[in-house]
């Protein structure tokens, strides 16, 4: 596949591994956050970890965003889809999340709730034109790279005149979880992880740019690397980091140049600024409640906002206390730290939304991962 | 959720849509949110839309440096 296999080279990966090794000083430790889960999952699926030096880690972030949509926010959807009049459209990864008491959508669908999974907002749009004597909803999920498509198809929807189509408005952004995992008083009472740079998602950053992150690099004095998702790009990304830390300086670099610029797609971002605006707080699953980091639709566009429409209310739940995942979306705890993981807690069976997501940090150790941990109990 | 992938635009729809060759798969796909399209001008696709176009230029640049930053550790003992 052109632009992705050429990013997969493994003499180049080799060579910048003892690149890495050669610039990164023995006497300090290097503790680097990918934020995004398509970055977890590379470094796991590529072994990535097993290439660096053992005083630099890689810290998972809570930028999956099934990994953080809160179960109530499930439970919600859920009572919605068990209205005989809805279908409700999911994308595929938010089948078995879980919400209150083992409850999932994929459930609800078994016991006949009409829930339809759906590749893209233009097939939910569809399924409204061909259903007209049914409510159709949107889960609608995601960071910066999903919300663009959600308001096209709002537009569409307005443009088509569809009276039946609504949307369950989850989208969120990255910049406030960043500042959140570094300033959060809450983190501070719950405990965090020493963080000494970020490595900047891929995708969110083609449609934010990389300029949002300017305020965060200055106030916090951390370095942040937009990278790539292949596994060169990765590379080549915790090496300017290792480069800044070394120099201590404190920028935004950006390595994935051939998608990403300084601006964005401006046209994306008009896209969302004309639907959407900030909510003043969101619940984030292992963060709490996070200011101004969701979105909901605007006033104007209250006919096609799912909560208003059918009066949902908001539902609280609190996660399973035995599941580590808020802690592991922080970067506080590794999978292995949790004791559900591997024993009731796999794919086949996720208790926690970690484990649900192949980009979720529990879900990534665990198919790529568990052979290191084995390594480890031996050598001990 | 975060999977996106590169694509070659092979036609272009009416309705902001377009045909693109994922490895030789074709799939339809919506360009609403990209500029001055063309075919042969490739794509970052995810959940069904082009993100954003991907700059042949900078990809080459992107892919020399990695080598020289390859080569930079060839004398460094594993």
């Amino acid at each position: 596949m052109k632009y992705a296999d050429e990013y997969r080279d493994k003499e180049i990966a080799l060579g910048l591994a003892k690149t890495i090794r050669a610039e990164t000083h023995l006497e300090r430790p290097y503790r680097f956050m990918e934020f995004c889960g398509g970055h977890t999952h590379a470094i796991s699926r590529y072994g990535l970890e097993d290439m660096l030096p053992n005083n630099l880690r890689m810290i998972h972030g809570p930028g999956c965003p099934v990994c953080v949509l809160p179960a109530g926010r499930i439970d919600m959807a859920i009572r919605l889809a068990e209205r005989s009049e809805i279908i409700l459209c999911v994308y595929g990864d938010l089948m078995r999340v879980p919400g209150s008491q083992g409850a999932s959508l994929l459930k609800a669908k078994a016991r006949g709730a009409d829930i339809r999974m759906v590749y893209s907002t233009i097939d939910a749009i569809r399924i409204a034109e061909e259903n007209p004597e049914r409510e159709v909803v949107f889960f609608a999920i995601g960071f910066e790279t999903t919300t663009p498509p959600t308001a096209v198809m709002i537009r569409l929807a307005e443009k088509k005149r569809l009276s039946n189509f609504s949307v369950f408005c989850n989208h969120v952004l990255t910049p406030p979880a960043m500042q959140n995992i570094l300033e959060s008083p809450d983190i501070r009472s719950i405990g965090r992880v020493e963080i000494d740079g970020f490595v900047g998602p891929a995708h969110v950053s083609t449609i934010i740019g990389t300029a949002p992150y300017e305020f965060f690099a200055e106030e916090f004095g951390k370095p942040v690397v937009i990278s790539g998702f292949e596994p060169l790009d990765m590379m080549q990304a915790i090496l300017m980091l290792v480069r800044q830390v070394n120099e201590n300086r404190h920028e935004v670099e950006n390595q994935y140049s051939r998608a990403v610029t300084r601006d964005g797609n401006l046209r994306a971002k008009e896209e969302v600024s004309d639907i959407f605006e900030l909510r003043d707080q969101f619940e984030w699953r292992g963060l709490g409640q996070v200011p101004y980091s969701g979105l909901k639709l605007k006033r104007a566009y209250a006919k096609y906002d799912a909560e208003v429409r059918f009066g949902m209310n908001e539902l609280r739940v609190d996660d399973n206390p035995a599941c580590e995942c808020g802690a592991i979306l922080r970067g506080v705890k590794k999978p292995v730290d949790c004791k559900l993981f591997g024993t009731v807690c796999t794919p086949e069976t996720p208790m926690g939304s970690c484990m649900v997501s192949s980009e979720g940090a529990c879900a990534a150790h665990w198919t790529y991962g568990r052979f290191r941990d084995h390594q480890q109990r031996r050598a001990s | 959720m975060c999977l996106a992938i590169p694509a070659e635009v092979t036609k272009l729809l009416s309705d902001e849509m377009a045909i693109v060759s994922i490895d030789g798969v074709s799939k339809e796909i919506s360009v609403a949110l990209i500029e001055n399209l063309a075919v042969g001008d490739y794509v970052i696709i995810h959940v069904g839309y082009a993100l954003t176009k991907i700059d042949p230029e900078e990809a080459r640049r992107t892919l020399e440096l990695l080598r020289e930053l390859s080569v930079e550790g060839q004398g460094v003992a594993p």
